[in-house]
């Protein structure tokens, strides 16, 4: 999987509420809906700005908090192709994966807002084509990258009737 | 070579022995999902092509977020649940009956050496009662309830040695509260706590469940505490059920460990906007605050309203001040009343709400206004929180919460004790 856009970047402890504040979240779960509020209260032009493509680029402990799927999904649904960070909490990284938005653990100092860059998954590498240079991705636990390959947990599920690692 | 509590349990739970970093496949005996989280999860249940759930008797739902429903879009959702949960046959907990995490262990049905899963980030609580909880997302949550079963990377343990005695006027929640603030809001981040020595065994059980509560805000997977004659006693009241505790060998095998001295400690807070930014309360000591609010599945417990009601007793809340109080369960509600704390606490000029969430995560009863200033007994206090990003959240203990709703600003509890 190769993706390509613009960085969006943000600071340390990008919580939950930061993603989607719970006034919206528990009201509706047309996601459509919640992704015009994404990242709004760090950003409250965020929605406008990006296009689809782009990356959210953070930087330790990102989506720390709650463990609203509605973090992840809004994200995904606000047409951002991946998560840049140097670390992530871990209820966040599991709910990205379940739902099939790539969550990419990398040096993100090395990116800058609005650097163009390209993310190539398989190849574990970032290309930072702004500043010229190539950041590696720490690569994902094999059980993480099986249920992004079988397209998020529920596509897992409904190929194998429960979890199937083996 | 020996195994932390956390591997123990998840050793017994997948047929394997368990390591750190290793990943398993493990079965759960009790699964929950509540109102923000279950109709997502009602979702991809049904995405999975889910049919039942796995047993009647170990999962529930609980209605707690927003409870009783502010408005029609939650009206729907809850709707949603209480279809979902009379298909499938098992137990709802409808408004009025309290925060999940006070009412999971109220069941009975968790107690040490259990796992369970619930799609809520507090659920780390139960770690109090010597179980492994852990909040998931709805995805897993599903996955939870059609096959029982859920994966795990085993987590390395942190051991948080607490030595001394808290002093008078310093509650369990001074003490999480300072060690967040040491090792920070990813201290933590992918390992289990485990807390330990003598100022935790002198904690009543109801303390104890604060400082599991809030093992997330380092990070951490579970946040695990040894049983004893308290959790036992305390266990005793729910359930006849028969539980065997999960010590951790003498030679297990630590990723980091950090010893403490309580006896020294001072009231803390944690100021805006974020959980690890903690202080002595002396720091802040005098800001003026508008709103207070006890309660959540961090301090809504018996105990804590009744160290509020014991500094409000007799006393009046300031008038600048909207004191809002949410007992934790419908049992506890009722033991409050039964005791007289609820009238003292009402006497003093507080609000009651609806035992459950509310006002701690801004979904109903009690959203500050554009730069006012909240003092909760709460465990998040990240801007917008409470419903409004132009408001301000310190987090402190009951008894802070209590001083500083009478005198209008950020008090120190020991002048009132
Ligand atoms: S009381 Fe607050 S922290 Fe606890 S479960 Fe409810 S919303 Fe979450």
């Amino acid at each position: 999987m190769e993706f390509s856009g613009k960085a969006h970047k943000f600071g340390n402890d990008v919580n939950t509420d930061y993603i989607i504040s719970g006034k919206y979240k528990f009201k509706t779960l047309d996601m459509k809906e919640l992704a015009k509020h994404v990242m709004e209260d760090l950003d409250p032009d965020f929605y406008e700005k990006v296009s689809s493509g782009d990356f959210i680029v953070g930087g330790s402990n990102f989506g720390c908090g709650s463990s609203r799927e509605q973090a992840p999904l809004a994200i995904k649904y606000a047409d951002v192709s991946a998560v840049l960070a140097k670390s992530f909490a871990r209820i966040f990284y599991r709910n990205a994966i379940n739902t099939g938005l790539p969550v990419v653990e990398c040096d993100t100092d090395q990116i800058d807002q609005g650097d163009e860059i390209v993310v190539d998954l398989a190849a574990g590498v970032i290309n930072n084509k702004t500043k010229g240079n190539t950041i590696p991705i720490k690569p994902l636990p094999a059980v993480m990258i099986k249920i992004l390959n079988d397209g998020g947990l529920a596509a897992h599920f409904r190929k194998f009737g429960g979890f199937n690692f083996g | 070579m020996g195994q932390t509590i956390i591997e123990k349990i998840l050793s017994s739970h997948c047929g394997q022995t368990a390591r750190a970093n290793e990943i398993v496949v493990a079965r759960v005996d009790y699964v929950m999902g509540q109102d923000g989280t279950a109709p997502l999860a009602i979702n991809a249940f049904n995405d999975m092509n889910g049919k039942e759930v796995f047993d009647h008797e170990k999962v529930a739902f609980v209605i707690d977020h927003s409870a009783p429903s502010p408005n029609e879009g939650v009206s729907a959702l809850h709707k949603l649940m209480r279809e979902f949960v009379r298909e499938k046959m098992f137990r709802l907990y409808d408004i009025g009956e309290g925060v999940c995490h006070q009412l999971i262990p109220e069941s009975g049905e968790v107690g040490p050496g259990s796992l369970v899963i619930g799609a809520d980030s507090h659920t780390c609580t139960y770690g109090a009662l010597n179980a492994f909880s852990t909040g998931v997302g709805s995805t897993d949550l599903a996955g939870g309830l059609i096959s029982g079963q859920m994966w795990f990377k085993v987590p390395e343990t942190f051991k948080f040695v607490c030595n001394g005695t808290l002093p008078p006027g310093v509650f369990s929640k001074d003490l999480i509260l300072y060690l967040i603030g040491d090792v920070t809001a990813d201290g933590a981040t992918y390992m289990a706590a485990e807390y330990v020595g003598e100022a935790i065994a002198a904690l009543s059980q109801e303390a104890r469940f604060t400082i599991a509560n809030m093992a997330i805000e380092m990070g951490a997977k579970a946040g695990l505490m040894e049983a004893d004659d308290k959790t036992y006693d305390w266990l005793r009241r729910f359930t006849k059920r028969e539980f065997t505790q999960v010590v951790a060998d003498g030679d297990a095998i630590y990723a980091k460990v950090r010893e403490y001295d309580v006896s020294k400690l001072e009231p803390q807070v944690a100021k805006p906007h974020k959980v690890d930014n903690v202080a002595p309360v002396g720091d802040v000591a005098g800001k003026p605050i508008q709103q207070a609010l006890l309660g959540t599945c961090t301090n809504g417990r018996l105990e804590d309203l009744r160290i509020a009601a014991g500094i409000l007793a007799n006393r009046k809340v300031h008038p600048d001040v909207r004191m809002i109080v949410a007992p934790a369960s419908r049992r506890i509600f009722l033991d409050a009343m039964a005791e007289g704390i609820i009238q003292t606490l009402v006497e003093s000029g507080a609000a009651i709400v609806t035992p459950g969430c509310g006002p701690c995560v801004g979904t109903h009863n009690g959203v500050p206004s554009d730069g006012e200033t909240v003092i909760s007994t709460a465990n998040r206090n990240f801007k917008g929180r409470m419903g409004n990003s132009n408001a301000e959240i310190f987090l402190a203990s009951p008894a802070t919460v209590a001083a500083s709703a009478l005198t209008g600003k950020i008090t120190d509890p020991r002048e009132f004790i």
